[in-house]
């Protein structure tokens, strides 16, 4: 079917002369090869999951709105832990810098499409299918999965219900999609760059989403492994991760937290690469100190393979493994460091101003920094004893992926939704948007960091009263930070249905890059011919 | 959108100050500084590894806000055209390489102290299961179950929460001060994690493997945990209580304990020719399914549909009575259904038996007696 549509395409295109001509309505959307296209699907699909991820979350902060059980029961709570924790890591914060890249990198690198569209729209369409099926474990007999993100063996094989076979299977299909389309990614890369576009004048967005596709097809198939092993020792018998059969439960910890790790800076380097291009055109001043970013994020992916037991300190590793894990984690404060110091150069003795996309940078900037200093801090073994399990862990890979991953996200979207939609986005709500989300974020994160340090671990249902300030302060914070968000559905939808001013080409002064340098809304064929460089 | 912006940065200035304050005073905000010699290595390098993070954060934030507030484009500036300098970009690689290597000296020295579990005075035998602990003294006779002891009316909020909500437990564990306590860490089913943070001891207990740790407690008193490991339904209510008393203090209760179970098992022995009535079986029965059983099955023996079997009119409890009490006393393999032998008196297996048997319209008739599990678990050896 897509082949017909396509090769439609391609007869339209030869005789009308690259107009936009393409199929209506809901087969536009099922068939197309359209890097476009498929790149409003993932954003959309992605903003749709973070708003069911989190209401789960909301889920979670109103039962921990008091002590004792009020509103949930403590197996569902843990599905809802669960369930959340993998929607916002699998559906929003990947989907979302996938949907980013498929509309970004043809059009920053001068191509005319990703490099392999058929295999582009197979990548995106099989998501919903792996979301629905994660999501309808829930009319199971027992519910979701209720063993944490991370499924943890033995609570994921011998003692977790039926769901497990759901989400073994889901998690095989998003593990499908995300190989392709960073195989896509990197093909397109390697093959499709305009004349002159050499690796080192590719943006920085184009160069963290190379590295990451590497570490995509690095640590996708361990993740497929590793579910595939719970999935034969729940059903068929097997004991990889049964004592009593000859295997060990840690070693699923070694196995997950091996792509796990990596996992983190996949949702993370293309943050850095979208920070990258903003903050340069908002400070009206280049990017300082390009060719060490490139070193930093590619240094950060190499050292991402050697740092997964940190995860672990506390399942009684050999000392000396334990050293190891501590210092290599330690070292990637290094380039991480040099990554802000060389943003906070960028703003030196710029000329700045503080447009929506700027305002989520700087606090991109900030606060993923307060994560990455609780990161250091958590590297150190003998104190993460005290540490691990904790809401401190949980204050610190929120504010990396909420204040870090989420943030550039909707800095990236602000920063191109005029080219995307031709027009301006709606400047009130956008900033209204902003200080929403960041005054309730940090109320939401920030005291998890005491409650943390005081003693409450994570993932319980109801906790110790000397807990119970904190947690109230944080429930507030989430609810307000959920609601925020529905603020931003406003500004996007008002974006797509054009409502807003006329965007011209290149909106913002400092802007830099081959995007710019095409029509608002950006034409379905862009790069026909390519640019010169 | 000025007055904004710097609003933005006194809340951020004021809310790392509150940090810092908030954890100079050592009140619950921050880390315990706990009650040994580890616990307070292990808060001062929190603390070291804070105030390099926070004078970190105040040099970068710093020249950020400067840079906001003098380099803005509205004050008329015009933008520098610089975007390399490599000594620059060395100095800010080395730097904080060398400031690293400041952080992991002092770590490493105190991990390898708390890594080394030689030369300890006194071992005890840590089980987790779901969702109690289990503690067996290794140089003594004394072994027990420690179960949360907060009643569920407080948490379902049917009476007020009182001090030590979900931090109590029926029998804590009971420890010298001063000695080198060296605990062997494992588990029946999932993995749980055994935390107090007063001694700076968290460590997994995983199933099939035995893990190490120790403590030497300076000052006698109580110390409260919980379980850090997700490990299903009831994760949040497997608290930790130990309770460090003067050796010679510690010495009078072990003896003590000691006695009293070698008492109870005479006991046990004596009574098993004795029937106990229904009213008897039932009333212990339901005292012993409330505390051991009805996390999972639910105390009115529904289960959770898919997640742990009911025992309301299904299955072995209006089923083959011996199967019954083979699946008490020797759990279910491959299941989240545990051994009781171990964990009950054979009375107490008997009244819970009989108490799962005619509860909730069960109404079998059956009286299963103390010998008729003494029976069972002759015949099974």
């Amino acid at each position: 079917m897509s082949t017909t549509v396509s090769d439609t395409h391609s007869a339209h295109d030869a005789h009308d002369d690259h107009h936009d001509h393409k199929p209506t309505g809901i087969k536009r959307w099922l068939f197309t090869t359209n890097h476009k296209d498929i790149g409003t699907m993932y954003l959309w699909f992605s903003f749709l999951m973070f708003l069911v991820g989190g209401s789960m979350a909301l889920m979670i902060r109103a039962e921990l709105f008091q002590p004792g059980m009020q509103i949930i029961d403590p197996h569902f709570f843990n599905q809802m832990t669960t369930m959340h924790g993998v929607i916002m890591v699998f559906g929003a914060v990947m989907p979302a810098f996938v949907g980013l890249a498929n509309w970004m990198i043809p059009m920053m690198i001068g191509a005319p499409d990703m490099a392999l569209p058929r295999m582009n729209n197979w990548s995106f369409w099989i998501l919903p299918f792996a979301f629905l099926i994660m999501l309808s474990s829930f009319f199971m007999p027992g519910g979701a999965p209720a063993f944490g993100w991370t499924f943890y063996a033995p609570l994921s094989t011998t003692y977790s219900t039926d769901s497990t076979a759901l989400f073994v299977f889901s998690m095989h299909i998003m593990g499908m999609s995300s190989i392709m389309g960073a195989i896509n990614v990197i093909v397109t890369i390697m093959n499709m760059r305009a004349p002159g576009m050499n690796y080192m004048k590719m943006p920085l967005f184009v160069w963290t989403w190379f590295i990451t596709a590497f570490l995509l097809i690095a640590v996708m198939p361990v993740l497929a492994g590793v579910v595939t092993m719970v999935l034969t020792d729940k059903y068929f018998g097997t004991s990889f991760f049964d004592a009593a059969g000859g295997g060990d439960p840690v070693l699923f910890q070694h196995l997950f937290w091996f792509f796990g790790h990596p996992e983190v800076y996949i949702m993370i380097l293309p943050s850095f690469g979208i920070v990258s291009a903003i903050i340069p055109a908002f400070a009206r001043k280049p990017l300082f100190g390009y060719a060490s970013m490139v070193y930093a994020t590619a240094s950060i992916a190499g050292l991402s393979f050697l740092v997964w037991a940190h995860h672990m300190f506390t399942t009684g590793m050999p000392t000396f493994a334990s050293l190891f894990f501590m210092y290599m984690t330690m070292l990637i404060a290094v380039p991480t460091g040099v990554k802000v110091f060389n943003w906070v150069s960028t703003m030196w003795r710029g000329a700045m101003t503080f447009e929506t996309p700027m305002l989520f940078s700087l606090a991109f900037v900030i606060l993923f920094t307060i994560g990455g200093f609780s990161g250091i801090m958590l590297a150190i073994t003998p104190v993460d004893y005290q540490y691990h399990d904790t809401y401190f862990v949980v204050a610190h890979f929120h504010y990396v992926l909420v204040t870090g991953a989420v943030f550039s996200i909707m800095a990236a979207a602000y920063y191109w939704l005029p080219k995307w939609s031709g027009v301006m986005y709606d400047d009130f709500l956008s900033k209204l948007h902003f200080w929403c989300s960041l005054i309730s974020v940090n109320i939401l994160f920030f005291p998890m960091h005491f409650v943390g340090l005081a003693g409450m671990p994570r993932r319980i249902p109801d906790y110790a009263i000397q807990f119970a300030d904190i947690n109230q302060i944080v429930s507030i914070g989430g609810f307000l930070f959920g609601f925020s968000q529905l603020i931003f559905l406003a500004v996007a939808l008002k974006c797509a249905f054009k409502k807003g001013k006329p965007a011209p080409a290149k909106p913002w002064e400092g802007a830099e890059g081959l995007e710019w340098t095409v029509p608002s809304p950006a034409p379905y064929h862009t790069f026909d011919v390519p640019p010169k460089v | 959108m000025k007055v904004r912006l710097t609003s933005l940065l006194i809340g951020l200035v004021a809310m790392f100050t509150s940090a810092i304050a908030s954890a100079g005073q050592g009140s619950q905000l921050n880390l315990t500084r706990g009650v040994t010699d580890i616990s307070q290595t292990v808060y001062s390098l929190h603390m070291l590894v804070f105030y390099i993070c926070v004078a970190i954060g105040v040099i970068v934030f710093g020249a950020m806000f400067i840079s906001i507030y003098r380099h803005r484009k509205s004050r008329g500036v015009e933008p520098a055209k610089f975007h390399d300098n490599l000594r620059v970009e060395i100095a800010w690689t080395v730097i904080p390489f060398l400031i690293l290597i400041g952080m992991a000296v002092p770590a490493t020295i105190t991990l390898l102290k708390m890594d080394d579990t030689s030369d300890s005075d006194m071992s005890v035998l840590i089980t987790g299961s779901q969702w109690r602990w289990h503690y067996s003294y290794l140089d003594y006779d004394v072994e027990y179950l420690s179960n949360l002891a907060t009643p569920r009316d407080q948490i379902y909020g049917r009476l007020p929460q009182t001090e030590n909500y979900l931090l109590e437990v029926d029998r804590p564990l009971v420890v010298p001060v001063g000695q080198k306590i060296r605990f062997l860490i494992t588990s029946d089913d999932v993995i749980h994690s055994w935390w107090v943070p007063e001694f700076a001891v968290k460590k997994d207990a995983n199933p099939g493997y035995i893990n190490e740790a120790w403590t030497r407690i300076d000052e006698p008193g109580i110390y409260r945990g919980q379980c850090a490991e997700l490990c299903g339904r009831d994760h949040g209510f497997m608290p930790i209580v130990v309770i460090a008393k003067e050796p010679a203090e510690f010495e009078a209760w072990i003896q003590g304990e000691e006695q009293r179970l070698a008492d109870a098992r005479a006991e046990e022995e004596r009574l098993l020719s004795m029937e106990m009535s229904k009213d008897e079986l039932m009333s212990m029965g339901e005292r012993v399914y409330l505390s051991q059983c009805a996390a999972c099955h639910q105390p009115n023996g529904q289960g959770i549909p898919g997640v742990f079997p009911g025992l309301a009119g299904v299955g072995v409890s209006i089923g083959d009575q011996t199967a019954h009490i083979d699946v008490v006393v020797n759990g279910a393999a491959g299941t989240a259904m545990q051994s009781f032998r171990n964990n009950l008196s054979m009375r107490e297996l008997a009244a819970v038996i009989t108490y799962e048997r005619n509860a909730w319209g069960n109404n079998t008739g059956d009286l299963v007696q103390a010998a008729d599990i003494h029976q069972f678990i002759q015949g099974n050896q």
